[in-house]
């Protein structure tokens, strides 16, 4: 199972990547996750991967990736190449302007027709309300947790709840540690609801 | 405790490559770790600089690779076991101890990690190190995942004390930032003991008969690992077949990957190779005479590849090899399962139905900008507001490269760290135009200060501005020996930038906080018109980055700066065009209209952008 994911810098995009990572090993899976560092702080592009099985590469080529969750719609879009006919693709909804665009050197492109395009192309494609969800959780800060109880909701990947559960509190402090239960459940339900 | 230090438990550690390192060496008794932060090799210092104090493990933070090669392999000659780690490129600047180090050897284990940047993902190269392993005609491991990482640091200890020689742990990105199970072993408690010197000038002093003599001895030595080498355990066969496929590192999961998803497992033999040098040519030999065909797996340059050819050719062994030389595997940038099952699907013959590709849409790019509120972008602005576009803008590596791209569009030539103020001398002398380099505060200790005193001494007609943000913050804000702000609070400086360009024999000096546009402005138009006097200028642009000063001061933003209600007037908008801050944007106003807002979450309330124009006004927070 090979699951990419994709955000803008300050998304969480990392954590969230670990949050899979370690539950896989919670379960006592074989799990590589591959993570380019070093242009998170500057509003780049995050790219991170997960891949759960024996002696898989720790990187995924185009084509190959079976699960895209991608934190935000252009990113979605950008990450097509990675996609195949099979893949499922799950986005959050909340566009973050590119610098190009805020100083007007190109247009965001509308979202609906983003996802227009994309729909097509992929098996199923789920879009995320990841703040709304978020907020209505009482966790605000806690997106990125969404989107991965969003993911573990589907079922699609063979993680026992207890075991997302047991990795979540492993990753954080204390005092977060609730907030971003009430985040995963969230989305889990919503990721449920979906499959 | 540290959480690379806890004790072992029936469940294995999800560790990043580098954090496996740093396991990997604290359990083999590590007791003196140097670097210079580089990606991807950065995490490895910085994970030491946590748990040294707790672990017992003096760690330093050097001012560049060679020196942090140097006092590592002092602490080795004295017996006590060393690590340094670099990326490629850092190599090149620790090159000169490498190469004769390799010849004076170590008494106790030192470890030389190099992680190497195959796409360039954060370098301005993709040179294959693995080279200079051959070259230096030392040991070299290659682990492929966090686990491996881990074990072969502890292997490479090992190697390099048995052998009195230093051993390279050669990585790449794809390991040092990968994440998987590590299963740790105890650390065991090491005594604290004093290191021990023997004099001994006469194996130690590089001098040309000593050089001569130990010469001698390394070939010698060469030969001893290459033995070793051949029983390694780290090197092995899996499979069975008549096809072959050799590799090494992260492509050896590529390459397993590729073999099942083709689907010819019951027909390929891989040899697995994490000694690479010096080659096994006896077990490769063997391997040879196995297959009919083998496919040399690697990424960027034919290093084993060219060592199977030479192993095939010495052995008159008629197996058919291709890899780079065929150019099945690229040679440019990573490999991963889709490159090598097109290569294998092409040697071997096997049929191989590509993904369906989804072409890449047309979207608007994402690039990295600098920070809001980052003062390089404010020496920028005024830099470019004085000097113009007729300026030749040398630049030097660091966040502030980043200038590179519009609108600031501050960067015209750049090689390596230091070039930018040696390349403006040069510039400066055939060409009539002003010259103006920059350099980041880190790099100008780590490489900048030969460069000026070479200006200094030759009268190089040039502005050198050192953007002093206070810290080293493209890699994540390590420490430098110029660092004011501290976890404690502010220091004095160890070493003041000032004094050091003072010291350098520059005369005109002067220091100003960028984020005084009309300040700065003054002082660069004042150099400017000396410029033409021989000689060189240094401008300290001096203001911290504004996350590591919020970071160490747990500083509350107290104020934003706001677009009035008032539309703005009509302007060329140099705060969207020229400045180019990422708080700001454009939004419909109106019918039809357009006006700026400054995103307040963003905002760093730096204030730049208020003194550039007068329709934007500070907004104080609660």
């Amino acid at each position: 199972m090979r699951i990419f994911f994709t955000g803008v810098g300050g998304q969480g995009t990392l954590l969230a990547t670990r949050f899979v990572g370690e539950a896989a090993l919670e379960e006592g899976l074989a799990v590589l996750m591959s993570e380019i560092h070093g242009m998170a702080q500057r509003g780049g592009v995050v790219e991170s991967s997960v891949v759960i099985g024996n002696g898989l590469s720790p990187t995924i080529a185009d084509g190959e990736a079976d699960i895209v969750v991608a934190f935000e719609p252009l990113e979605a879009a950008r990450a097509l190449p990675k996609c195949n006919p099979k893949s499922i693709v799950i986005t959050g909804i909340t566009p973050i302007l590119p610098f190009t665009v805020t100083i007007g050197q190109s247009a965001y492109p509308d979202r609906d027709s983003l996802f227009g395009m994309i729909r097509p192309l992929v098996s199923k494609l789920l879009e995320v309300d990841a703040d709304g969800i978020a907020k209505s959780s009482d966790a605000q800060r806690s997106s990125n947790v969404v989107m991965i109880g969003v993911l573990a909701g589907t079922g699609l990947l063979p993680i026992s709840r207890g075991s997302w559960e047991r990795a979540l509190k492993k990753l954080l402090p204390e005092n977060l540690i609730d907030q971003n239960l009430r985040a995963f459940e969230s989305g889990f339900k919503a990721g449920f609801e979906t499959a | 405790m540290h959480e690379l230090l806890v004790a072992p438990t029936d469940k294995p550690l999800f560790l990043l490559g580098n954090e496996a390192i740093v396991r990997g060496a604290a359990e083999a008794g590590v007791r003196f770790v140097a670097a210079y932060p580089g990606t991807p090799s950065s995490e490895i210092i910085d994970r030491f600089s946590q748990l040294g104090p707790e672990a017992g493990i003096y760690v330093e933070y050097s001012v560049n690779e060679k020196v942090s090669m140097e006092v590592a392999c002092a602490a080795a000659v004295s017996g006590v076991r060393s690590l340094c780690a670099m990326k490629h490129v850092g190599l090149n600047v620790a090159a000169d101890a490498f190469m004769t180090l390799a010849y004076v050897g170590v008494k106790a284990g030192m470890v030389i990690v190099v992680a190497d940047d195959p796409l360039l993902h954060s370098s301005q190269n993709e040179q294959d190190s693995r080279s200079y392993a051959k070259m230096a005609g030392i040991p070299m491991l290659e682990p492929a995942t966090p686990e491996e990482a881990y074990r072969m640091t502890l292997e490479a200890f090992t190697i390099s004390e048995k052998f009195g020689t230093p051993c390279m742990l050669r990585t790449t990105t794809r390991v040092n930032h990968c994440r998987g199970p590590v299963s740790v072993g105890p650390i065991a408690r090491h005594e604290k003991k004093p290191g021990t010197f023997v004099k001994d000038p006469f194996n130690l002093v590089v001098i040309p008969a000593v050089g001569r003599k130990l010469r001698l001895a390394q070939i010698e030595r060469v030969k001893k690992l290459q033995a070793e080498s051949e029983k390694s355990a780290i090197n092995f066969t899996s499979g069975k077949g008549l096809l072959g496929i050799i590799t090494s590192g992260v492509s050896w999961l590529h390459a397993q990957e590729a073999v099942r998803g083709l689907e010819i497992e019951s027909s390929v033999r891989i040899l697995k190779l994490a000694f690479t040098n010096p080659c096994p040519k006896a077990l490769v030999r063997e391997f040879l005479a196995t297959v009919e065909k083998v496919l040399v797996v690697e990424e960027t340059e034919p290093f084993l590849e060219e060592a199977v050819r030479i192993v095939a050719q010495e052995a008159k062994l008629p197996v058919e090899i291709a890899g780079k030389g065929d150019g099945l595997i690229p040679r440019a940038f990573e490999l991963d399962a889709v490159k090598v099952k097109s290569a294998i699907s092409n040697f071997f013959d096997v049929p191989f139905e590509r993904p369906d590709g989804i072409p890449a849409p047309e979207l608007p790019q994402r690039p990295p900008n600098l920070c809001p509120g980052c003062p390089h972008r404010a020496t920028y602005y005024s830099v470019k507001k004085v000097f113009g576009n007729e300026a030749i803008y040398p630049t030097d590596i660091g966040c502030y490269t980043l200038g590179v791209l519009p609108p600031l569009k501050a960067a015209d030539f750049l090689i390596c760290m230091g070039s930018g103020v040696s390349t403006a001398g040069g510039f400066s002398t055939v060409l009539d135009r002003p010259v103006v380099a920059f350099i980041g505060d880190s790099t100008f200790f780590h490489a900048g200060i030969p460069g000026l005193i070479n200006a200094v001494a030759h009268g190089h007609k040039i502005l050198l501005v050192i953007l002093d943000n206070g810290t080293t913050a493209m890699t994540g804000h390590q420490p430098h020996p110029g660092v004011e702000l501290t976890p404690a609070g502010k220091v004095e400086p160890r070493v003041s930038l000032e004094k050091l360009v003072r010291g350098c024999g520059v005369q005109r000096v002067a220091v100003v906080n960028p984020l005084q546009v009309k300040k700065t402005q003054e002082v660069l138009t004042d150099f400017k018109e000396k410029m033409d006097e021989s000689g060189v200028s240094v401008l300290i642009s001096k203001s911290p980055c504004p996350l590591y000063e919020t970071r160490m001061l747990k500083k509350k933003k107290k104020v934003v700066f706001q677009v009035g209600e008032e539309p703005c007037k009509p302007c060329g908008r140099d705060c969207l065009t020229v400045l180019g801050c990422p708080a700001f944007s454009v939004e419909a106003s109106g019918e039809g209209g357009e006006r700026v807002r400054i995103d307040e979450a963003l905002c760093s309330g730096c204030s730049v952008c208020s003194q550039i124009c007068d329709s934007i006004k500070p907004k104080k927070l609660p």
